[in-house]
């Protein structure tokens, strides 16, 4: 076994990468792949709450890092998914904890262990998004249709070229189609006009991604979710699978199924 | 003591240390400074580092490696000074200073203007991303766009084939007969010497334009006419 390493992140703070890392995961895990989560937020810890393990944390990244335990220990294991684990940031401790070699080390480790390890990088283009692209194979950034997170990610995607770390992938989060209709915001094309990178999703807005985090069971688990789709079509795409993007326009049909239903009364 | 058995200096500076390296292979400088290090841990132990690496080239992953290793030793790299252009666009990519001494606007210029003639233009072939700023004393020439967030600032005329959306400055020494020219002129922010022009509107058919300051001196870019 030999994992790949994937980094998400943004520049930008708040446009999704937690929550895209524990969907992209559950979906990856649900397809029967072997997933280790790695929380790269230190000190700023997210990713066990959104997926739903905030009281199983034990050890967390840094005492596996300064040898307070064995990796295996600090791997908390998914309670829906037996095969999806997470190493938890460390919650008292700041950015300095980790060095880039660090990070190095321990995806090195996890490399026999797992099929796929996902790091969640900190927001921001400082210390904390150096050790989190520092092991990647791969890295998706991740932006919302937004100007300003648009500008974000197309500094990191300059940085991430400085730093050789091959072509990144793109998602583009919390997109509204009906608004993009009205031009009241950027359009995927427009992102991707400007950014010229491989897109590897699109995530439709959905409330239900929020209702998801907040309980601690990410959408990629429901099957009726538009926005739980993009996620396990991107964890697709990641295991090499040519998968189509989602229309997102059927707002028209819906609405027109409604007007039908109406119609019929 | 002479210099080939003791290719590394180290000199104390206002703001941390300086470290020079002699002559010779970088596979062989590299641990002999490593070696040094090792040696005095509690006198690295977080210093502040600039280094100079003579005319050595070094890519994108010998930087990043050495200032990761430099990093666990408690060190941090802040400068690396070079002769070597390469090492020096390196250490910017990086975000590293390649100056010690200049204030800060300076570290991107990488020539003078003494060897290079008017008529000599930097050629980047390469979107420009945000946060990538070009300083130049000559024209600059890109093959590529120029996005949100970009800068060029050159003292000749700037061309770009390509979208400018970022900020373009030319004739920054008060060169008024400068002008810029691009397949898409919608930028932030256009400057010609000390002319300043707002965000120009973006246009629904993108077309060649030049930009160049009129007689009374205000800043105006024409459509670009076939002669």
């Amino acid at each position: 076994m030999s994992a790949k390493i994937v980094t998400i992140t943004s520049g930008k703070g708040g446009v999704g990468k937690t929550t895209a890392v524990a969907n992209i995961a559950v979906a990856l895990a649900s397809n029967g792949a072997k997933v280790c989560c790695i929380d790269g937020d230190i000190g700023l810890r997210n990713l066990d709450v959104v997926m739903g393990l905030e009281n199983r944390i034990v050890y967390d990244l840094v005492d596996v890092i300064e040898g307070r335990c064995r990796l295996r220990q600090a791997m908390i294991r998914d309670k829906r998914l037996a095969e999806l684990y997470l190493i938890p940031a460390a919650q008292t401790r700041d950015k300095s904890a980790v060095s880039p070699s660090d990070m190095v080390r321990l995806a090195d480790e996890l490399r026999s262990e797992v099929d796929w390890v996902l790091i969640d990088s900190p927001a921001g283009i400082e210390r904390g998004f150096r050790y989190a692209i520092a092991a990647a194979d791969q890295v998706l950034v991740i932006t919302n249709p937004e100007v300003s997170a648009v500008r974000d990610a197309d500094r990191v995607i300059g940085l991430l070229e400085a730093e050789e770390k091959g072509p990144a992938s793109l998602i583009i989060n919390r997109l509204n189609p009906s608004m993009v209709k009205n031009h009241d915001m950027l359009s995927a094309e427009d992102v991707l006009d400007l950014l010229a990178v491989r897109l590897i999703g699109i995530v439709p807005e959905d409330e239900t991604v929020i209702v998801g985090t907040n309980r601690g069971s990410p959408i990629a688990l429901e099957a009726k979710s538009k926005a739980g789709q993009a996620f396990r079509n991107i964890a697709l795409r990641l295991q090499g699978q040519d998968v189509p993007f989602l229309d997102l326009d059927s707002q028209g049909t819906l609405w027109a199924r409604i007007q039908r239903i109406a119609g019929r009364k | 003591m002479d210099e080939q058995t003791f290719p590394i200096q180290i000199k104390g500076l206002r703001d941390g240390l300086l470290i020079t390296l002699g002559d010779g292979e970088w596979a062989v400088l590299e641990p002999v400074l490593f070696e040094q290090i090792q040696s005095q841990q509690a006198f690295f132990r977080g210093a502040r580092v600039a280094l100079d690496v003579g005319p050595q080239i070094l890519r994108v992953n010998e930087l990043v490696s050495l200032r990761d290793k430099l990093s666990e030793q408690g060190i941090s790299l802040w400068a690396v000074l070079s002769e070597s252009p390469t090492t020096e666009k390196t250490a910017q990519l990086l975000g590293l200073a390649t100056r010690i001494s200049k204030p800060r606007p300076e570290e991107t210029r990488q020539f003078s203007v003494d060897d290079l003639g008017d008529e000599t233009a930097l050629f980047i072939s390469k979107t420009l991303r945000s946060g990538t700023r070009i300083e130049f004393p000559g024209h600059v020439v890109v093959f590529g766009d120029v996005n949100p967030g970009a800068e060029i600032v050159a003292e000749g005329n700037v061309l770009v084939w390509g979208r400018v959306r970022g900020m373009v400055h030319a004739g920054a020494k008060g060169d008024t007969s400068a002008y810029i020219c691009a397949l898409d002129l919608s930028p932030t922010q256009l400057r010609i010497a000390n002319e300043v022009s707002a965000a120009l509107e973006p246009q629904n058919n993108p077309r060649p334009e030049v930009a160049s300051l009129n007689e009374d001196g205000k800043l105006q870019s024409v459509p670009w006419q076939p002669s």
